[in-house]
């Protein structure tokens, strides 16, 4: 925790970040804003040993046993968006962030927050999906909670999950477990997501048939830890896209990661969306992918294992863990050669003028 | 989409970088006048492979950049109201005024949207009657003709609740002003792309021949930008100085005669203040007073406003470019993303950004 606040004190500004009065956008995004709000504000009041590593879940031993336990608030607008919806999304994201900790899924709390006048349709069209996924990762809803708010309140529908996985024994998989020498692979192309509901947004008349790579992850990941690969960390890749994944690790590790942008696959649509609103992929949103570091020598294995999966033709292995580094840096070599250092966005990409 | 893998071809960067350290034989300052090439050489790291005689000097030409901090202020005191729909382009929402920016007026509750197109904004006046909704007009001349049209639209639709904060500015009274100061160094332009897209290049054609200096129309593409420095080289080498077109897949002599109509219809130029440079005659554009009505300056009583700036923030000097980011005493420390002292740590064109973001001022 100090550790990390050093880093963060270091990289960014000395002012105090309550120079603003109020929570922006940007609070949200993923970024160094959010990270900032995470350390000075929650950890400040709210750390211990737990928290500390700001895992994607937080792994505990009860009675001999092994658990990990995460949560996550979901709010995307609109609900229902090319490639998933609102409920598939609250039962893969909370899927995912359990997977990354090693863990086996196994239960889901269900919290439902829902603005006065929302069809009971679209509620009824949400549910569905979420028996769905929860049948398709094998997880269970266990218990749940229901709350109505007045119109103008909320946003039609939020959805919270929360979830409890089982860790085997031996697995231990965490930013600590990063060592050099590690490959980092990813298991296919990046900004799908993010893309998918910017396009979606009525304000935006972008024609485009690209969809949101909303994906359960435990499957695959369970096949890498069965099949003996020493995995050291996972993490996957939602707001902040890439950049912020590889840069949360880095800095959480302290080591320097090096990755060939050559290596970071993006759809031909993808690509020409994000050109029209200036946004760079790489810190673009994804539901569906994550990154693996593995011991070198089992890197083959793993890329084979990814190669196999839906998005697999697009699985990569994108760089190396370098040596270790005070400041947690992510080095890119660009496709002209030259090596510059790929950071965490600031606040939320906004679309730029011309 | 194509227009994008095959101008960032590593190989054909070698051929066109080849030629290039087989041209140059003396020193040369070239000015780079568009943010978005600024952040295309950063960002591909294209001035570090370039032979040490060429010096990039980074221009003026990012729009976020250069709108004085009196259009911000006025664009917070009119977006502080209860009974406004502020819209905007997005990066213009970070940007720093004297007191607030937009997105700190947007999370106190008042309403600030993030168009895409300002004729977007015009609909949005259509559909809420009882608001005013105002768009900040900003740019080069690459946005002045949407916002042209959006006024026209306005006035066409006779929708009345519409107006435009509007600050634009112009490049070539920019090069001139920086050709005539005393400290110039600068000895070749690559001009804006996507600025002669609607502007053709004709009105480059008398800065080369009143300054001796050469103006190659360039695009933004690694390999685009490559080729515009080899052949801006080429023209300092060889004692040339004319118009050269790199862009011909999208610019052509005259432009696009209809977005200049649409232009010259809503607005006409004046004098502009720019930020950190200060004003410059003819630099910018005005509603006509046929659309006055139209002019959300008018319409909210907002003129008259003087600031001073931020004694720290030197983008004044590097927009002219006299002097560096990293020149900078407070670049990354008290000024950074997350709180920017000036613009061009704010733009995705900006030159202080683009620095911070890609190079590696902080492992020293």
């Amino acid at each position: 925790m100090n550790d990390a606040k050093n880093i963060i004190d270091k990289l960014s500004c000395p002012l105090p970040d309550n120079n603003y009065d109020n929570i922006t956008m940007a609070h949200g995004g993923g970024g160094k804003m959010m990270n900032n709000l995470i350390d000075k504000l929650f950890l400040h009041y709210l750390s211990n040993n737990l928290n500390d590593e700001k895992h994607d879940g937080a792994v505990f031993i009860s009675e001999g046993h092994k658990f990990a336990f995460t949560t996550d608030s979901y709010v995307v607008n609109p609900v229902f968006f090319p490639g998933g919806d609102i409920g598939r999304l609250a039962v893969y994201g909370t899927v995912n962030d359990l997977a990354m900790c090693g863990a086996k899924p196994a239960y889901l709390s269900l919290g439902l927050i829902i603005e006065e006048g929302f069809s009971i349709k679209d509620l009824e069209k949400i549910i569905i999906s979420i028996k769905e996924a929860s049948d398709r990762t094998g997880v269970k809803i266990i218990t749940g909670d229901t709350k109505v708010v007045e119109k103008g309140k909320g946003d039609g529908i939020f959805i919270n999950t929360a979830g409890i996985g089982i860790v085997r024994d031996d697995i231990n998989i965490s930013p600590s477990r990063v060592e050099e020498g590690d490959l980092i692979l990813i298991n296919g192309d990046v900004g799908r997501h993010g893309i998918a509901i910017m396009t979606t947004r009525e304000n935006l008349d972008i024609e485009s048939t690209i969809k949101s790579d909303c994906a359960p992850l435990n499957i695959v990941v369970q096949q890498l830890i069965e099949s003996g690969i020493e995995i050291h960390c996972l993490r996957d890749l939602t707001r902040g896209g890439l950049g912020s994944a590889l840069n949360e690790i880095a800095s959480s590790a302290k080591f320097e990661i090096e990755i060939d942008e050559k290596s970071i696959n993006v759809t031909e649509e993808v690509k020409g969306v994000c050109e029209i609103l200036g946004f760079d992929p790489v810190h673009v949103a994804n539901e569906g992918r994550f990154i693996a570091f593995v011991k070198k020598k089992d890197a083959g294995k793993a890329f084979d294992i990814l190669k196999q999966e839906e998005s697999g033709k697009y699985a990569s292995i994108l760089g190396v863990v370098k040596g270790k580094n005070k400041y947690g840096l992510v080095i890119l070599k660009s496709i002209m050669g030259v090596n510059r250092i790929l950071d965490m966005m600031s606040g939320e990409q906004l679309p730029r003028i011309c | 989409m194509k227009y994008l893998d095959e101008y960032r071809d590593s190989g054909k960067a070698k051929s066109l970088l080849d030629a290039v350290y087989k041209k140059v034989t003396k020193n040369w300052n070239i000015m780079e006048i568009c943010g978005g090439q600024t952040h295309s050489i950063v960002k591909y790291g294209i001035d570090e492979l370039l032979p040490k005689e060429i010096n990039l000097i980074h221009g003026p030409g990012c729009p976020v950049c250069v709108t004085p901090v009196e259009k911000i202020d006025k664009a917070v005191d009119i977006a502080s109201n209860p009974n406004v729909i502020f819209c905007s382009y997005g990066d213009m929402l970070r940007v720093p005024g004297s007191k607030s920016d937009l997105l700190k007026v947007k999370a106190a509750g008042y309403d600030v949207r993030i168009v895409y197109s300002p004729v977007d904004a015009v609909y949005i006046a259509k559909q809420n009657p009882d608001k005013e909704i105002v768009f900040f007009a900003i740019g080069f001349e690459t946005t002045a003709p949407p916002n042209a049209q959006a006024v026209f639209l306005a006035n066409k639709l006779g929708i009345k609740n519409f107006s435009v904060l509007v600050s634009h500015v112009l490049v070539p009274p920019a090069i001139e002003a920086i050709l005539s100061s005393k400290d110039n160094r600068v000895q070749g332009f690559l001009a804006a792309g996507h600025v002669c897209t609607v502007m053709g290049f004709r009105e480059y054609e008398d800065i080369t021949l009143k300054y001796k200096i050469p103006v190659v129309v360039t695009g933004f593409e690694p390999l685009d930008i490559l080729l515009g420095i080899y052949m801006c080289v080429s023209q300092l080498e060889e004692g040339r100085s004319e118009v050269e077109n790199q862009y011909a897949r999208a610019v052509t002599r005259e432009g696009n005669i209809f977005a200049q109509s649409i232009m010259n219809e809503v607005f006409e130029t004046g004098e502009m203040k720019w930020r950190g440079i200060g004003r410059i005659i003819r630099s910018g554009l005005r509603i006509k007073d046929k659309y006055k009505e139209y002019d959300a300056e008018l319409k909210f009583g907002v003129v008259n406003y003087s600031v001073e700036e931020s004694g720290d923030c030197i983008s004044g000097l590097i927009l002219q470019g006299i002097k560096k980011p990293f020149d900078c005493p407070v670049f990354e420390s008290k000024c950074n993303p997350e709180h920017p002292l000036g613009a061009t740590m704010v733009s995705s064109e900006g030159a202080c950004l683009a620095y911070y973001l890609y190079k590696e001022k902080k492992l020293t």
